[in-house]
């Protein structure tokens, strides 16, 4: 069996800004194990601008943005096995890949960092009604086709969601000549950043369709029609406000899951909320030396963000590494009202933080407030608050205390 | 014109396993099937069980058929290679009009020869599967489950393999007899074919071709059903089929079944359509589902639902007063060269071999048949990698390191499978096709990591070009061309 220092999961844009950190930190014997031909993740089909807008203050694509922490871990020699495949991940940090180069591995680690990123929900798990032609496509399917295989999917197309990558995808079907004749929303409000909205949306006169759905798919062989009908707030179609949309593809934008098949197979349990790990601040799951960051711990809404996540995660793995050992943290985070997640889920009480959260709908005018034990610790006022925006607030250690749980919530 | 000895209307499991059946004798076989795959439809499109026989009229073809197919399918399986598991079935209780129902179906089953029945407590239940509904049940040993999918693919290219010709998108149109009495067959855009006999098992169409052979008079009526497939998470907890106990008319409502590779089907429930191959699922029968598949299975919930289907059993009913009937496998002088199959539907998948072996006798009353010395009943599927030990995985990447290459993520399917499924011997090219062979997209993904890859590879193996490329049956063409011309990738 090979043995390892640390094995990350994932050479996408989290384990690439988790392995330059370890690195940075001393730690050598570092091996990332990725699935595709190359490194960069999803960043590789992302071709739009607008990454690195925080980190760079630049505004890249996303394979410039993931090209800059490539040519970086080539500077630094850090090792990445590509066309490799984590299949097992066990408590005791054995880790399991195939590949056709390396055959069958068991590689001992004595870290192991979860980036695997996030996977699409599909059609099936919706149970959209109706039948099941070709022509139905995730808008991550969708994208990797035209963007990475020069393959058009269709010319009348109809987008249920408003999550980016949908958003994303309206606006290049529109500019390589398909007719996108709608975004279908089942919220009151969109999934998506305002910002993808204005010039997804907007800038090509795209309508968007709130509290509305696809509540049927026709066509034998290829998609033929979808019927949409408005909502009302318990996401029920109201009836009498069908109607039919003749289109040859519909694409879904419809949430995004942590890719967690690995995480639970190591025995970890997933918060419901988030569909990530239960982590502490140091990134650390409930098994000692197995991390996670990015969007396997929770949906992110910038790459900017899951990079920072990711090196928060090499800071604590590598003193994990070093120390052999990370303070225990028996404070639990608790998400109060309006609050859809926060990450992480447990503190120590003796050390800065990051508090990563959602709101659970748009609010107005209202102020994101922490706790302990009824003291105010922080009180954010925020103007606008949207469930497509990911909150970060920094808590200090010299305002913890290590007696009571710590508290979130909007007021 | 391609000439058989004997050529079958339609390639589902009936088809197949009389096309196998009859490559045991010097006869060349042909197949007309006119969808893109053996098991688009009736056969593919069912819960997988292996039935015991217990559930039809005593001395039936239905209760005969499922209790001598019931029996041999052990060997059977391990003849052609594909997954089974012997795991008996639950057939549960909640009132005391329950209790007589499933006391006079334990009797109907051991005069059907069915082995083993007995009523059991939920003392019993919980020791079994306690993720079963019900207070009481009935348990029934010999009960299975299969791959419907893979069987019917057996089948049929263990028919090939003895020299069985299968001819895909190939849809019978017109019939007539020539003056010596040579059968010729029309088709949509195949041209003609010819034989010295013609087998209808054209399933939800076997009226219309028993009355365009010449047998007018039956109606087939298709009953739709709709399922849900859960997430191998909820397949954890199913480890034996669970059906309720049987309504007055005699029929089962919905049921939780585990499938062989570990997902659960919750379905179907039970309607009469006009149209049998409208396969679409309504709000509805969802809703329904989910409540009454629920009252089966403790674990049925939204967060497991990855995929929804649907079938059509095609009952062959009483004209006139639409009563459900037995099926039917007949030969009439009068029509000479004609084997007629009608109404083969549920428990059709656990039958096919015993209707097949009925079939072949009703041909040797009028011919003698010499065995073929070649047939071999063996079949081989392809190699699985997931489920494999560690020392077996290792040891098949070293012999074809495509078995490294993992392409289907969630059902752990390696490149090398799926080039295998592409080569197939039916020659079949979908994108479904290779979802069935190998189960490469069907996991919950739903093929978001590895269609891309699978549909990349058919065009490399097969030298499809972009727009060729299909998901399933006739036009379902997945592309509509290059983004840019000219600049393939």
């Amino acid at each position: 069996m090979i043995k390892r220092q640390a094995v990350i999961v994932g050479g996408g844009p989290a384990g690439l800004a988790a392995a330059l950190r370890m690195k940075e930190n001393g730690i050598d014997d570092i091996l990332i194990l990725e699935r595709e031909h190359l490194p960069g993740g999803i960043l590789r089909q992302c071709i739009h601008d607008g990454f690195g807008l925080t980190r760079f203050e630049e505004s890249l694509s996303g394979p410039e943005y993931a090209q800059r922490f490539i040519d970086r871990a080539n500077e630094a020699g850090i090792e990445c096995w590509t066309d490799c495949t984590v299949l097992d991940v066990s408590k005791d940090k054995v880790v399991t890949a195939v590949s056709k180069v390396h055959g069958f591995l068991q590689i001992s680690a004595q870290a192991v960092l979860l980036t695997m990123g996030c996977r699409e929900r599909t059609r099936g798990a919706l149970a959209t009604p109706g039948t099941r032609p070709s022509g139905v496509y995730t808008a991550g399917v969708a994208q990797a086709y035209i963007n990475l295989q020069n393959i058009m999917v269709g010319k009348e197309v109809v987008i249920l969601g408003s999550g980016d990558i949908g958003l994303i995808m309206a606006r290049r079907l529109t500019l390589e000549g398909a007719h996108v004749k709608g975004v279908y929303e089942v919220q009151p409000y969109p999934n998506g950043l305002p910002r993808n909205i204005e010039q997804c949306l907007n800038d090509y006169h795209i309508p968007l369709h709130l509290s509305h759905t696809v509540i049927e798919i026709r066509g034998r062989e290829r998609l033929s029609s979808v019927v949409v009908a408005a909502c009302d707030e318990h996401f029920r179609p109201i009836p009498g406000t069908e109607e039919e949309i003749p289109c040859d593809t519909l694409i879904l934008s419809v949430g995004l899951i942590p890719e967690n098949e690995l995480t639970l197979g190591a025995g970890i349990e997933l918060d419901p909320r988030t569909r990530g790990a239960f982590v502490d601040e140091n990134c650390q799951t409930a098994v000692p030396g197995i991390f996670a960051a990015g969007n396997v711990l929770h949906v992110h809404d910038l790459v900017d963000f899951v990079s920072l996540e990711a090196e928060a995660l090499a800071d604590s793995a590598a003193r994990y590494l070093k120390e052999g050992g990370l303070t225990p943290c028996p404070l639990t985070v608790v998400a109060g009202s309006d609050v859809g997640h926060v990450i992480p889920q447990k503190v120590s009480g003796t050390k800065d933080f990051t508090l990563w959260l959602r709101v659970r709908r748009p609010l107005n005018g209202v102020s994101v407030v922490v706790r302990q034990g009824g003291r105010e610790l922080l009180r954010k006022k925020m103007r606008k608050a949207l469930p497509a925006e990911m909150i970060q607030l920094s808590i200090k250690a010299q305002k913890l205390t290590q007696d009571a749980d710590v508290e979130v919530s909007v007021e | 014109m391609p000439s058989y000895d004997v050529i079958i209307i339609g390639g589902g499991v009936i088809g197949s396993a009389i096309a196998r059946e009859l490559t045991r004798y010097r006869l060349s076989v042909g197949v007309l099937e006119k969808e893109s795959d053996v098991c688009t439809q009736t056969s593919g499109r069912n819960t997988g069980m292996l039935h015991a026989g217990f559930l039809y009229k005593t001395g039936s073809l239905k209760a005969q058929c499922a209790v001598e197919g019931n029996l041999e399918f052990d060997a059977v399986a391990k003849e052609l290679d594909v997954p089974f598991k012997r795991t008996g079935k639950l057939i549960v209780g909640f009132t005391e009009e329950h209790r007589e129902r499933l006391l006079t179906m334990i009797e109907r089953g051991k005069a059907n020869g069915v082995p083993g029945m007995e009523l059991i407590d939920r003392k019993r239940m919980d020791e079994i599967d306690p993720s079963a509904g019900g207070n009481f049940a009935i348990y029934c040993p010999t009960s299975g489950i299969l791959d419907p999918f893979l069987y019917t693919i057996a089948l049929a290219e263990n028919a090939v393999q003895n020299g069985a010709a299968y001819h895909l998108y190939t849809k019978v149109t017109g019939h007539e007899v020539l003056a010596d009495g040579t059968h010729l067959l029309h088709t949509d855009g195949k041209g003609d074919f010819t034989c010295r006999w013609v087998i209808n098992s054209a399933g939800l169409h076997s009226a219309e071709i028993s009355e365009m052979l010449g047998i007018p008079g039956y109606k087939i009526q298709p009953v739709k059903g709709e399922y849900f497939v859960l997430d191998k998470k909820a397949g954890v907890y199913a480890k034996i089929p669970v059906y309720p106990a049987p309504t007055p008319k005699n029929t089962f409502d919905t049921h939780a079944t585990p499938t062989v590779d570990g997902n659960v089907l919750v379905g179907p429930n039970s309607f009469n359509v006009d149209d049998g191959e409208d396969y679409s699922v309504r709000q509805v029968g969802m809703d329904g589902l989910q409540e009454s598949g629920a009252r089966m299975f403790k674990h049925m919930k939204r967060d497991y639902y990855i995929r929804t289907f649907a079938g059509a059993r095609p009952k062959r009913v009483d004209p006139e007063t639409g009563e459900i009937q037995d099926f039917l496998i007949e030969r009439r002088d009068e029509v000479p060269g004609v084997i007629n199959l009608v109404g083969i539907e549920s428990p059709g998948l656990t039958s096919a071999l015993p209707i097949a072996r009925r079939v072949v006798k009703l041909l040797e009353e009028k011919e003698s048949l010499t065995p073929n010395p070649s047939f071999n009943p063996v079949r081989r599927g392809i190699r699985r990698f997931h489920g494999l030990s560690a020392e077996e995985q290792a040891e098949l990447i070293r012999e074809n390191p495509d078995y490294g290459e993992i392409v289907c993520r969630c059902e752990t399917v390696t490149r090398a499978e799926i080039i295998a499924a592409i080569h197939n011997p039916l020659g079949v090219c979908t994108v479904n096709g290779i979802k069935v062979r190998t189960r490469a997209s069907m996991g919950r993904c739903q093929g978001g990591y590895c269609e891309t890859r699978i549909t990349a590879l058919i065009r490399e193996e097969l030298g499809k070009a972009v727009p060729d490329v299909r998901l399933g049956s006739g036009d379902s063409y997945m592309f509509t061309g290059y983004v840019r011309e000219g600049e393939q990738a």
